[in-house]
């Protein structure tokens, strides 16, 4: 065991304040010590994409990030997307719709992914798109549904 | 509700990130436990030094083989007493035989600090040769056994004196890969003992928690009702997860020692090199045939990759692949030897459409070769072979599962034409043969295959009405993420009018339904549901009849319709079945004769698997340059008898597609001369990502009902797998314009030697 640093980590706009050892993964932190296990680990090499979070906006691996590397940005994860914690974010109505998710594992991972896209200012165009979701793995639904419907949450966030 | 394509009842907790995986189990005074593994693959155990772990702030604890006094694990299904030397220890004595393999254990109070610990733990191992193929002679298991596991022979009719009759005798050699299911989530068990009531609670169940629960309690010497397993969210199953293995049963034994919760959490380096492999088969098929296609014998020899162990499945891969080869075809004299091979790999059992993908591989690959030979196309062969729908049901005297094989329904040559209409493939044939005509590398490739499901015996469900009028469907069955509580909960709603949105379903808990078989073999739309029907049925009698005492009209006319109970064609009698709940309270119940509660509890019971079947059908191209083969289109046709919610079946054949595409292209557990695993990672373990699989375009069909149940329904969990290697196989012939695909999966290097070939 290592010395523990004291950080503070800014996760949905709520502020924890913890103790963990420098080799501590942000993703780690984030499950463990702010209790938000939206987050999953599918590989904690960097590879299936389950454990994507915004980071600054952007979407990142949790495992491949430290917690202390996390302290002073602005970092979202699965539990802040609904904005009242009822409501479902487009990209949740979506994949709920078009049946994008089966075990719902790797679902966190894409939904960060697809709010980023969704969020964002420039549509991506199908090529990007594609490019983008085979960034994360998912064993369950062949991509298809996952396909449709973050297509569907572009289209219906800019109608 | 039965038939509409209703958005799912259990997406809610997982799209808000509300889940309980495994791992997300925090208990109060929660440990945490490592498994250290053999980093050798075959060896004799010199010794295992347990003490700079134990030395370690924060471990609590770290024993191994001496220590734990727990037996080995047992057999699951289909077990033959030959076998039994072979089972796993749960954790090695004396010997190692594959890299994975759990030597010892540490707990520690942290997960970083227990993985410290497992750096600690010396093990001295004196190696021994390895066996890594099933082709090898055999080696020794130990002193008394080698590693030949299983031989058997399997036959009906005469196979000899039709291969002596003069006909044309066909043989095709067929290889599959070993490779599995690779669920996202990784496997987790967390066992929490209470001191006070001597209760073992069991979190992360998967797939068959009443069979574990008999066998975890067996193991620890503990009553079957004080072990009580819990299935939270479970990240994928596909066969591999859920079936008993040694760490479950340490996370328990861990926590009675220790009298604390103890969780292990599975990283994905140790479950690519300790969860159940699959397939890893070798075929040699021979068949007589007429000059017209006709196949009037099938001799077939193969050896199967068990790896170090026998576990939970037994000879349930290499049994199914024996029953089911013959698939959709006649095939009048029939003959299988098996060969199931111990190597020092990581243990074999079932993955999607298990024995069935390896059989239909290798049956296909005959039938293509047939037509090569006789100047067929492989459509004339198989049509002049297809079972009729005049000859069902269709007997085999072969077992399957531990039931007979009677084909219930089926029309295949139907389903082919309907595919090739619904989906033009003449056009696309016409397409292929321009652009091969332009140099293309291009082919269309078809394969067919029976599928089973709805295996049985029995499944119960309790379907209970509360006082809000709230619906709780409990049951033995079990959810693997395919959309369990959604269908069962459709099937109840068609009986009770009562939206799925007020309805729970329960499942896995053994504490809640006292028996179950679980979620395998594509068998709880049928079984379950089926007994859901029931259930509902008895629930809506019991409505019907407490609403007409207490009312004092006739039973035949009072109805149930849209979730309330009325008097015939009188809309202001009508009674929300909550009021019948609350009048059904224990004394009202006894004044009105009814036992207490609006509930009912049905058993569905069957013998007899069903058969449901498909088609497959694979456009691929190569590129000359990079010599990597693209699945540009893919096709699936099933007929499922009747689809319960047709959105959730396309999505199991489109999911099952994507595993097919990986085990056809992509997926394989390579090792190295001294066994150790080459492929540990996503990096080297190349799982399909949405870059590689194609859109599937699926036509579902409900032309064949089955008659074994009241739903009609047959299973959907397995067959956008089962002819994927074959259709591919048969597209990068066609591709390549001849037969040369005989081992899958297929990767650059062997398309590269195919091209080298011909230029």
């Amino acid at each position: 065991m290592t010395a523990k640093m004291g950080i503070t980590l800014k996760v949905n706009d709520s502020e924890y304040v913890l103790d963990v050892e420098p080799r501590k993964s942000l993703a780690d932190a984030i499950r463990e010590d702010c209790g938000l296990t939206g987050t999953h680990l599918g590989c904690e090499h960097g590879v299936c994409g389950s454990c994507t979070i915004l980071c600054d906006g952007e979407p990142v691996r949790s495992c491949l990030m430290l917690a202390v590397q996390g302290s002073g940005r602005e970092l979202r994860t699965v539990e802040g997307l609904s904005p009242d914690g009822e409501t479902l974010h487009p990209v949740q109505e979506a994949f709920w719709k078009h049946h994008g998710l089966q075990c719902g594992f790797c679902t966190p991972g894409f939904l960060m992914l697809a709010a980023s896209l969704v969020e964002r200012e420039t549509v991506p165009d199908d090529d990007e798109l594609d490019h983008l979701i085979a960034s994360n793995l998912c064993r369950c639904t062949g991509y298809q549904n996952i396909r449709t419907a973050i297509r569907a949450a572009i289209e219906e966030s800019r109608a | 509700m039965i038939g509409l394509s209703l958005p799912r009842l259990e997406d809610r907790p997982l799209l808000m990130g509300r889940g309980r995986f495994a791992a997300d189990h925090a208990l109060p005074g929660q440990v945490h436990l490592r498994v250290v593994r053999s980093s050798v693959a075959h060896g004799v155990i010199r010794s295992v030094d347990l003490q700079q772990a134990r030395e370690l702030p924060g471990v609590l604890g770290a024993w191994s083989a001496a220590d734990v006094d727990l037996p080995v694990i047992e057999f699951r299904q289909v077990a033959f007493p030959e076998m039994l030397p072979y089972r796993q220890p749960v954790l090695a004595v004396d010997r190692v035989r594959y890299v994975g393999e759990p030597v010892a254990i540490v707990v520690a109070i942290d997960r970083y600090v227990a993985e410290d610990a497992e750096e600690l733990v010396v093990v001295e191992i004196d190696e021994l040769p390895v066996v890594l193929s099933a082709l090898q002679e055999p080696g020794a298991f130990d002193d008394l056994n080698n590693t030949a596991a299983l031989d058997f022979t399997w036959a009906y009719g005469n196979v000899e004196a039709a291969m002596a009759a003069g006909l044309r005798i066909v043989e095709v050699e067929a290889r599959i890969g070993r490779h599995s299911g690779i669920p996202l989530e990784c496997r987790g068990a967390v066992a929490s003992f209470d001191p006070a009531t001597g209760i073992l609670d069991f979190y992360g169940a998967a797939k068959v928690p009443h069979y574990n629960r008999d066998a975890l309690s067996a193991m620890l010497g503990m009553a079957p009702s004080h072990v009580v397993l819990h299935e939270d969210h479970v990240g994928g199953g596909f066969g591999i997860r859920g079936e008993l293995y040694p760490e479950d049963a340490l996370v328990c034994w861990a926590s009675r020692k220790l009298g604390r919760p103890v969780s292990w959490i599975e990283d994905r380096r140790e479950h690519f090199i300790s969860a159940n492999h699959s397939r890893d088969q070798v075929h040699r098929l021979r068949a007589a045939v007429t000059a017209e296609g006709v196949i009037e014998a099938l001799d077939d020899e193969f050896w199967l990759d068990q790896g170090a162990y026998v576990r939970t499945h037994a000879a349930t891969v290499p049994t199914l692949t024996a029953s089911m080869l013959p698939g959709p075809y006649r095939i009048p004299n029939y003959r299988v030897s098996c060969h199931v091979r111990l190597t020092n790999k990581t243990p074999a059992g079932t993955y999607r459409s298990p024995g069935r993908y390896e059989g239909t591989f290798a049956r296909e690959r005959l039938i293509d070769r047939i037509a090569d030979e006789l100047g067929l196309t492989a459509m004339d062969v198989r049509r002049r072979n297809f079972i009729t729908p005049e000859e069902m049901p269709f007997s085999r005297p072969l077992q399957a599962l531990g039931t007979h094989v009677e084909y219930d329904s089926g029309d295949y040559a139907l389903l082919v034409d309907r595919c090739e209409s619904e989906w033009g493939l003449a056009e696309v044939e016409d397409d292929v043969r321009r652009r091969r005509q332009a140099g293309e590398l291009v082919g269309l490739g078809r394969a067919f295959f029976v599928e089973k499901s709805g295996l049985g015996p029995f499944e119960g469900v309790r379907v209970t009405v509360d006082e809000s009028g709230h619906v709780t469907i409990a049951t033995g069955g079990s959810s693997v993420g395919q959309g369990f509580e959604t269908v069962i909960a459709q099937v109840c709603a068609e009986v009770l009018g009562v939206p799925i949105d007020r309805m729970t379903v329960t499942h896995g808990g053994t504490a809640d339904v006292g028996y179950g078989m679980g979620a395998f073999a594509s068998r709880l739309s049928v079984m379950a549901g089926s007994a859901t029907l029931l259930a509902a049925q008895s629930v809506r009698q019991k409505a019907i009849a407490v609403f007409a005492s207490l009312n004092e009209v006739a039973e035949r006319d009072v109805e149930l319709r849209d979730g309330v109970v009325r008097v015939v064609g009188s809309p202001d009698t009508a009674t929300e079945l909550g009021a019948i709940a609350a009048a059904l309270r224990p004394v009202g119940a006894r004044t009105l004769g009814h036992e207490p509660g609006l509930t009912a509890e049905e058993w569905f019971f069957s013998d007899h698997m069903n058969y449901p079947y498909g088609y497959h059908v694979a456009l691929i191209s190569i590129d000359r340059q990079v010599f990597a083969p693209t699945v540009e289109r893919f096709w699936i046709g099933y007929d499922i008898g009747r689809a319960i919610n047709p959105m959730l079946v396309e999505g199991q054949i489109r999911g099952g597609a994507a595993q097919g595409l990986g085990g056809a292209l992509y997926e394989e557990f390579r090792y190295d001369e001294n066994g150790q695993p080459l492929c540990t990672s996503f990096i080297d373990y190349m799982m399909p990502t949405a870059a590689e699989v194609p859109p599937i375009e699926i036509l579902l069909t409900e032309d064949a009902p089955s008659p074994l149940n009241p739903l009609g329904v047959k299973g959907a969990g397995e067959g956008g797998t089962t002819a994927f290697g074959a259709a591919v196989a048969s597209a990068l012939d066609a591709a390549l314009g001849r037969y040369r695909v005989i081992s899958i999966p297929v990767g650059p290097a062997a398309v590269r030697e195919w091209l080298s070939e011909k230029e």
